[in-house]
């Protein structure tokens, strides 16, 4: 029964991945990341209890965060250029050589 | 393993360089699966870590210097391509002198692993082997990557510099302004920073140590930067402040086989720390082990801050 | 034993809602679509893998871990859900529109339709 469980989510894992290259726009991309990072925390709980690695869960909660964190980043950066020079535009431009701090 | 190679593959046909970070960061993962399943946790935990999590925040970083589609190659790839046949030809010609992967009766599953497996337990007495390896057995080598890490953030700052960002005002970012993920956020920075401290501490036991847990707590911090902007990051943790932190790192690790010498023992022989060689072997780890998360968390940070301080050069329209 | 059974049945309703958010996002026609397929896979079929997981380890410390790994899950997912909404929406996205279907196979109740605006 576990084992049909890890069937299940690999095979949900390889939908995801095949919306990973094909999504039309970025945002589908990164849906379909979080998705699969989201299916591999599962897996790595599931499949390791089930073929007996040890310390999985750790793993599990690492990739969680990790996942979370990715997902963030591509947002933050997603769409930086035009974000970022709405918000400069308010401020008062820097000298651009400034000396390493 | 079919996943990793077709991953790698649309990974470099792409030319949207944004989708191929996203691709690096499942074929990272797909990476610790399979060191999962041969039964290393510990580079598991780093490689999931580092590579899915670090590594995808830096480049997305650097994305924003270089532009989001890669340009037309102009020159022929046949003669790197031929370079890169005849080394890798050449390696797999140096591999059939080494025995055969996973031979019982290869020198080092004969002197080495048995010499550990019996020995560990009695001398040192931490359960976890790999951290018992990797700080007692072979500090050196572990001396010696703490040091790789730390010179190359101080390349790093020597390219780079850490200088602000044109972003001064605090709290400004592109999804800092959803409440949701602010409030959620808060919350959940104790928690990560918590868990950092339980993978640093309980690297004896389970899987864990310093550079798993240096990366965790990096990445905390790299959350709190993601979410509430630069200024914010480095009102919390000054860029000076970091760089005596990777440096406390190093002169940790050092000092503590400085100490050893001083004691009358070689450098690095944990056992002329406390009264009794096992508890010197322990103290020595759980000091080693500090000093290395120490510096990896604070180099990390600094190749972070390195980074997200740079805009790209306005082009004039 | 009555355990064991509902471990299987975690698994098995776990792992076929796992499946049916994945075939969604494959399928449906938008993004903001899909991403409520996809809420089903990390709130539904997390939480009851993760469930069923916790009932085969019993009473043991890998089981609190496995309910830190829950509620983190059950905590993130519908935050980055969110954000991401957000952030397309931030960037002009709308979300498809279909217009009703007019004629004898509807009841004539439905006269209050939106303005026909597929993208």
């Amino acid at each position: 029964m576990i084992l049909v469980a890890a069937l299940a989510i690999l095979l949900s894992m390889a939908l995801a991945l095949i919306r990973a290259f094909m999504g039309p726009t970025a945002y589908d991309r990164m849906l379909a990341t979080n998705a699969f990072g989201t299916n591999t925390v599962v897996l790595i709980a599931v499949a390791g209890y089930a073929l007996g690695w040890n310390s999985f869960v750790d793993v599990a909660l690492l990739y969680a965060m990790v996942n979370f964190v990715s997902t963030l980043a591509i947002m933050r950066f997603f769409d930086q250029g035009k974000s970022e020079s709405e918000i400069s535009k308010t401020e008062e431009p820097q000298e651009r050589c400034s000396s390493k701090s | 393993m079919a996943f990793l190679v077709i991953t790698a593959l649309v990974a470099i046909k792409e030319h949207d360089l944004f989708a191929v970070v996203m691709l690096f960061g499942i074929y990272s993962f797909l990476t610790a699966v399979l060191f999962m399943d041969l039964d290393a946790v510990d580079v598991a935990f780093t490689e999931a870590a580092v590579g899915a999590g670090i590594s995808t925040v830096l480049m997305l970083g650097t994305l924003r210097l270089t532009g989001r589609f890669e340009k037309k190659q102009r020159r022929n790839p046949a003669l790197p391509l031929l370079v890169v046949c005849v080394t890798g030809a050449a390696l797999l010609y140096g591999m059939t002198d080494m025995p055969a992967f996973g031979d019982p009766m290869a020198p080092i599953h004969t002197h080495m692993a048995p010499r550990f497996i019996q020995d560990s337990p009695t001398e040192i007495g931490v359960p976890n082997m790999v951290t018992s390896v990797l700080a007692s057995y072979r500090g050196y080598d572990t001396l010696g990557e703490t040091m790789v890490i730390f010179t190359a953030g101080l390349a790093v700052l020597l390219l780079l510099g850490m200088r602000e960002g044109q972003n001064r005002r605090p709290g400004r970012t592109a999804i800092g302004d959803v409440l949701v993920l602010r409030v959620v956020v808060k919350v959940l920075i104790s928690f990560i920073l918590l868990y950092a401290l339980y993978v640093q501490f309980h690297g004896d036991y389970g899987a864990g140590g310093g550079f798993q847990a240096g990366v965790v707590f990096a990445t905390a911090f790299v959350i709190y930067d993601l979410v509430f902007g630069e200024a914010d990051v480095r009102r919390v943790l000054p860029s000076l402040w970091l760089s005596r932190l990777a440096v406390l790192g190093i002169l940790i690790y050092a000092g503590t086989g400085v100490a050893c010498m001083l004691l009358g023992h070689p450098f690095l022989d944990y056992s002329a720390l406390a009264h009794d060689p096992v508890h010197g072997q322990h103290l020595g780890i759980l000091l080693v082990e500090l000093g290395v998360g120490i510096t990896v968390f604070s180099v990390i940070l600094t190749i972070f801050y390195a980074f997200s301080g740079l805009r790209r050069p306005q082009v004039s329209a | 034993m009555l355990v064991e059974i509902l471990s299987w049945f975690c698994f098995l309703a776990g792992g076929f809602l796992c499946i049916s958010g994945s075939v969604g996002i494959l399928r449906l026609p938008d993004f903001f679509s899909r991403l409520h397929a996809s809420s089903v896979t990390e709130t539904l079929a997390t939480p009851l893998l993760l469930t069923g997981v916790m009932l085969q380890t019993g009473w043991s410390l890998d089981t609190l871990k496995l309910m830190m790994v829950w509620l983190f899950v059950l905590s993130t997912n519908p935050t980055a859900t969110h954000a991401m909404v957000k952030a397309a929406l931030h960037d002009g996205q709308t979300p498809l529109e279909f217009d009703q279907p007019k004629g004898p196979q509807t009841d004539g109740n439905e006269s209050t339709e939106e303005e026909t605006s597929t993208s």
